[in-house]
């Protein structure tokens, strides 16, 4: 199986580290693979505590210089040569990229999204969200090599009961003339602070916070909780809040441990973004808001009375551990 | 310019979904079918590129005839020509990025437009694979474009952030929200569409690359702990969250 894994400031992003431990449970005996572009001894030394064979370490470009194209030609000829029928990415920004390119060069069957892989490499059967979480669907490939990609946070990483010493072997490319996109300026919004696609925990405020100088209520439970602050498409149209903190059918798909919604009602086009969520809570002064029907703890308040006291509480509980 | 526009017939989200009888797609009984929300940044986005560089705006959707709908609204909101890749059967994504391949290939345009995703069955594969089989570089996820000669420079969203990314025509753009504000056509122009002609054409060949095993609804099996605002209950809710949920 070959996995496309991403490098992080302190070792490997979780979503990688999650691609590992989905591996592990369908690898049935053949080797676990990865493939990075530009990563330190370091950063890697995390992979074997989860169980990683083997990992290819690209140098001589950075995906930024590469372009998706390249990096689905560098991951697709390796593939090639290991004879892997198993390719796994993160449904993350840039596993949607690079995803269905590598699919297409390696005439692979693509089952992107998915929250649940059965069988065994070269039989994997896959289980995706459609109708915005509304049903499920199972796919099985009928090409030799499958792609896949799978929705963060939804397979835990763990590490294995058995950890390896990953085997790190470079492999130099060259990009010649072929660079069809070149990434120029890279920024990384709200500097410090999660995304909330990334988080494992979300904190969400809605209409119900009545104005944009309300919402530190939700950044402190946030902050006290670790989180990334989320937000309904009424408050981003108001201009309250940014579109990249938008949850929803128009905005990101989230899956964390723990979902908190504030002042927000629970329409579909919301449920849409979060409802595939571990833990789901809510906070609305209505008790009949849809929210409460998917919710798995709710309280029925004033967010202006009950957030500030759950902060406290929570900040309280955390600093105790 | 010459801009081809893919968009897709997709059940409207607050639709309630059942299983059909063959246990692997719903049942379309009940069901409003929409265009795309996404794919109207799509359209919006070419008409934009005509405006500013002249040329033709092309609508393709690959759907069954009732497709035919979504391909009047775009031409009311502006699109020149549509046409309908009749395919009741949608097999998988590389049957349709096939079909749109072909036309491609035939008519030549200079850049594609698609929506970010197709909101029914969420896989933001198209763009990429369309862009893969015809060999052009392509940029997802767009929220800024502007076209100057042959250069292409697009913003795109990325998790946690953007990039600003330059490439060629021809290539393959997929819409983001905030990329602009679609228009709404005007009553006449809607009458108009209804008698403009919709081109149709076959599916291509391609075999399907994956198969459906089953379609289930999710069992919601939320615990549905609603307490009130007492001081005890939300101490009660952090107990929960702490001891039970383990969140905490
Ligand atoms: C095509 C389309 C796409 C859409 N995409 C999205 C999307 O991606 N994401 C999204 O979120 N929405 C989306 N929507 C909009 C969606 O339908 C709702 O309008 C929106 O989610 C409502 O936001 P809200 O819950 O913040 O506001 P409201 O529906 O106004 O709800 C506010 C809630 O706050 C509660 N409240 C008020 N005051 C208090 C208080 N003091 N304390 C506690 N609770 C309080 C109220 O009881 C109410 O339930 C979309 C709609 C369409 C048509
Ligand atoms: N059947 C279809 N015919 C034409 N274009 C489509 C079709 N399905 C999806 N698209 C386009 O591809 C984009 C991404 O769809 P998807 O890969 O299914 O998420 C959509 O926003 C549309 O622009």
């Amino acid at each position: 199986m070959l996995l496309y894994l991403e490098p992080s400031s302190n070792g490997l992003k979780r979503s990688s580290l999650e691609l590992i431990t989905a591996a592990r449970a369908v690898a049935g005996g053949s080797t676990i693979t990865g493939l990075v572009i530009g990563a330190t001894e370091e950063q890697l030394a995390v992979a074997g505590e989860y169980g990683l064979q083997e990992c290819i370490v690209i140098t001589g470009t950075t995906p930024q210089q590469a372009g998706n194209s390249n990096v689905a030609k560098i991951i697709a000829d390796t593939a090639t040569e290991l004879g892997t029928k198993t390719v796994l990415f993160a449904a993350n920004s840039t596993g949607k990229d690079v995803a269905p390119r590598t699919a297409v060069r390696l005439q692979a069957a693509i089952i992107p999204d998915c929250v649940e892989l059965h069988g065994t490499t070269g039989a994997i059967e896959a289980v995706r969200p459609v109708f915005a979480g509304k049903a499920f669907q199972r796919l099985s490939s009928t090409t030799p090599t499958t792609v896949f990609t799978l929705r963060p946070n939804v397979f835990t990483a763990k590490k294995s009961d058995a950890p390896v010493q990953t085997a790190v072997r470079s492999k130099t490319v060259t990009i010649g003339a072929d660079v069809r996109t070149t990434v120029v300026t890279n920024t990384t919004l709200n500097q410090g602070s999660l995304d909330v696609a990334e988080a494992d925990i979300v904190v969400s405020g809605g209409r119900g916070l009545k104005a944009p100088e309300h919402f530190n209520l939700v950044e402190d439970l946030a902050n006290a909780l670790g989180g990334a602050v989320g937000a309904s498409r009424a408050v981003v149209d108001a201009g309250w809040r940014p579109h990249r903190e938008q949850v929803g059918q128009t905005g990101k798909t989230v899956s964390p441990t723990m979902y908190v919604a504030c002042g927000i009602s629970g329409a579909v086009q919301h449920l849409a973004g979060m409802s595939s969520s571990k833990i789901i809570v809510a906070i609305n002064k209505d008790k009949d808001a849809p929210i409460f029907k998917v919710a798995d703890y709710g309280i029925v308040g004033d967010v202006f009375d009950v957030l500030p006291k759950l902060t406290a509480k929570i900040s309280a509980l955390t600093s105790h551990n | 310019m010459n801009i081809l526009v893919c968009i897709s017939l997709v059940p409207d989200t607050t639709s309630k979904i059942v299983v059909g009888a063959d246990g692997k797609t719903i049942n379309p009984q009940g069901v409003k079918f929409i265009l795309n929300p996404y794919d109207e940044f799509a359209i919006e986005e070419g008409l934009q590129l005509k405006q500013k560089h002249g040329g033709t705006v092309t609508t393709v959707t690959v759907g069954p005839p009732t497709a035919k709908e979504i391909l009047q609204r775009a031409l009311a909101m502006g699109s020149d020509n549509a046409v309908l890749v009749n395919d009741s059967n949608c097999a998988d994504s590389f049957a349709v990025a096939s079909s749109i391949a072909d036309l491609a290939k035939e008519t030549s345009p200079d850049v594609i437009i698609f929506g970010r995703q197709s909101i029914d069955y969420d896989s933001l594969v198209l763009p990429g694979m369309v862009a893969e089989i015809l060999g052009w570089p392509s940029v997802t996820m767009v929220s800024a474009l502007t076209i100057e000669g042959t250069t292409v420079t697009a913003e795109r969203d990325i998790d946690g952030g953007k990039e600003s990314v330059t490439t060629t025509l021809p290539c393959v753009i997929s819409a983001q929200k905030g990329l602009n504000e679609p228009r709404y056509p005007k009553l006449p122009d809607i009458m108009k569409a209804k008698s403009k002609p919709v081109a149709e054409r076959t599916p291509s060949a391609a075999a399907a690359r994956t198969a459906v095993v089953g379609m289930t609804l999710p069992d919601s099996k939320r615990l549905n702990k609603i307490l009130g605002d007492s001081e005890a209950d939300i101490n009660e809710l952090v107990r929960l969250l702490h001891e039970e949920a383990k969140v905490v």
